[in-house]
């Protein structure tokens, strides 16, 4: 039957690890994106054309508070929106592979089910850093600079993947209470959309309407736009007088929304994957 | 691992909301045969595969699958077997050759291990041209062939293939029924699921019948025929006025009761006499010069099976539930 040397069931039992597998499942993730022109386009086009045009288009009607170039307010908030996207990609994934039986597949492989979704989220988290590398290219060309030091610069970075962190586990909640990957394109337009744009990230938060300024304020897009603003010494870095806790300290706030989401949505999309495919 | 049966299932019961798509499923399957589990769409077949394959727990009962339980030692079980779901589940944007070197380092047979099996399973099924191809430019039976392979991969001692051959034309179907001969003269112990009676009595040993969840019959192709009634004699007359003649001419020859479809102008009755009967047949009609557009034997049906066994046609067609495939009902 087969002239390969089959390892023996207890010499593969011991060579299993969670880890190996979740890699295997995660390059598998990442091998669907080269192959993919319209995955791959949202991860790397888009995100330099929504610079440019920002850059272009809005950049001369928008004043900032304060002064200073709205290039360089701009990079915080599309940074910030960029990362919520992130959320999409890994729902969509999901709901592809449900959809197509290749969770079944997997699921009668002898390993821990843990390393179907962890494989999914290591490819996010590694799909979701092309887009800010590609951004921060297009930005310094048009002229975005950073003004502060290699710890700061770190610190905006790292926020940067502790967000996307956050938001896969989203996406897997989303992923798992929405059957089809339209579905998921359509809630999630209708939910994270309007989110990432009531917010600071295009547009200083003190220029909204009372309403909207108010949610725009206690926004965590706001909060990690300012702290990115912030971190690297940009226009719209500095808190404003009389505004509330959330703008006075957007770091400590974006630092305490990336933990909840982590915790509250983390231990629902496992439950919430696993009652998607228990049947 | 020393138990000779590869399959032992006793009183499994999973209910999907109100709907009980298995109903006390009992099974026994002898390492190195071939089971055929034949029954129409919604009769649990699906379901039994799915508790069988650990990817669902059963709400009663027990299984043996394999050498291991399927409730305290799932990860075993996966260990030995292999699962060819009913859409071939290859991964589309993957080449050929990579769904097998993945599949191979899921089973963890080590990296270059995993790359010479998958290049020998890639030959084995006629697809070494095409393993550096992306899957999604397959066709629908070579995809099937990629899909049998990657069950193959770890050589597993058990192999679940959930109507193989559904969805493929008559050539790609007997392809497959080819590659599945070969893995049965190797010894393989293979429980596929069919809805064709035709299917199950080429690959299998035994052939278990069920409906509504339960088994209703069980036995090899030639007992269950003889159950059914052998072969039908089965005859499209080429003129509408003939048809009552012959409906004579058939009751008289045979002395069975002869059902007319006067609308196809085909009449149908179960024989056992084989070739001579329709030598005899023959004979009488081109004495009375009565034309006739087809005159054969026909293996019976799984229609015929099920009337004999229910007395009622198997639901053919019938919407898919949720029991058969959660995949479907998602899309």
């Amino acid at each position: 039957m087969t002239d390969v040397p089959i390892p023996t069931r207890a010499r593969r039992r011991a060579r299993a690890s969670a880890s190996g597998d979740t890699w295997v499942i995660a390059r598998r993730g990442l091998l669907h994106m080269r192959r993919q022109p319209e995955a791959l386009a949202d991860a790397t086009i888009q995100p330099i054309m929504f610079v440019l045009l920002f850059a272009f288009v809005f950049g001369g009607a928008i004043s900032v508070p304060g002064g200073g170039s709205y290039k360089e307010f701009l990079m915080g908030g599309i940074f910030a929106q960029t990362i919520v996207f992130g959320a999409f990609g890994v729902a969509i994934a999901l709901a592809h592979d449900r959809g197509n039986g290749a969770i079944d597949r997997f699921h009668s492989l002898p390993i821990a089910r843990s390393s179907v979704l962890a494989g999914h989220a290591v490819a996010s988290l590694i799909k979701s850093l092309l887009p800010i590398v590609l951004m921060s290219i297009t930005g310094f060309i048009i002229g975005w600079r950073i003004h502060t030091g290699p710890l700061d610069i770190l610190a905006a970075y790292g926020l940067m993947v502790g967000f996307s962190f956050a938001m896969i586990w989203v996406g897997v909640l989303l992923g798992s209470l929405v059957a089809t990957p339209e579905a998921v394109q359509g809630v999630g337009f209708v939910a994270i959309f309007p989110i990432t744009f009531i917010a600071s990230t295009f547009v200083p938060a003190r220029t909204l309407p009372p309403v909207l300024r108010t949610f725009a304020e206690w926004n965590p897009v706001s909060s990690l736009s300012g702290s990115l603003r912030h971190l690297f010494g940009n226009p719209g870095g500095t808190p404003y007088p009389g505004g509330p806790w959330p703008i006075q300290h957007p770091i400590a706030y974006t630092v305490i929304w990336i933990a909840a989401i982590v915790l509250i949505c983390a231990p629902l999309a496992v439950r919430g994957y696993q009652r998607s495919i228990a049947s | 691992m020393t138990e000779s049966n590869a399959i032992e299932a006793r009183g499994l019961v999973k209910r999907y909301g109100d709907k009980t798509a298995l109903d006390g499923f009992d099974l026994d399957v002898a390492r190195g045969s071939v089971c055929a589990l034949l029954g129409p769409n919604g009769a649990g077949k699906t379901t039994a595969v799915r508790l069988l394959t650990t990817l669902t727990a059963p709400d009663a009962g027990t299984a043996r699958v394999a050498g291991a339980d399927i409730l305290e030692d799932p990860v075993s079980v996966r260990r030995g077997i292999g699962l060819a779901a009913q859409d071939a589940t290859v991964d589309g944007l993957l080449t050929g050759r990579e769904n097998l070197v993945m599949i191979g380092e899921l089973h963890h047979l080590g990296r270059s291990a995993s790359g010479a099996r998958a290049d020998e399973l890639l030959v084995q099924f006629s697809l070494a041209d095409a393993g550096s191809k992306l899957v999604k430019d397959y066709s629908g039976g070579m995809r099937r062939r990629l899909d049998l392979a990657a069950t193959l991969v770890a050589a597993p001692e058990l192999l679940f293939l959930d109507e193989p051959t559904t969805g493929l034309d008559p050539r790609a179907r007997n392809e497959l029924w080819t590659v599945l001969d070969r893995l049965v003269g190797e010894g393989a112990t293979i429980l596929l699921t069919t809805q064709y009676l035709e299917e199950a009595d080429r690959l299998a040993d035994e052939i278990v019948v069920i409906d509504h969840g339960r088994v209703i019959a069980r036995g090899d192709a030639r007992s269950l025929k003889r159950d059914i009634g052998g072969d039908q004699l089965h005859i499209v007359c080429a003129q509408a006025e003939d048809v009552a003649t012959v409906a004579g001419i058939l009751e008289r020859l045979t002395g069975a009761r002869v059902s007319v479809d006067a609308p196809a102008r085909s009449l149908t009755v179960p024989t056992d006499g084989g070739v001579g009967a329709i030598a005899t047949v023959a004979a009488e009609l081109a004495e009375r010069e009565i034309p006739v557009e087809d005159l054969g034997l026909r293996q019976p049906t799984l229609d015929d099976v099920f009337l004999t066994l229910t007395g009622l046609p198997a639901e053919d067609g019938a919407p898919a539930t949720p029991t058969e495939t959660p995949a479907e009902a998602l899309r």
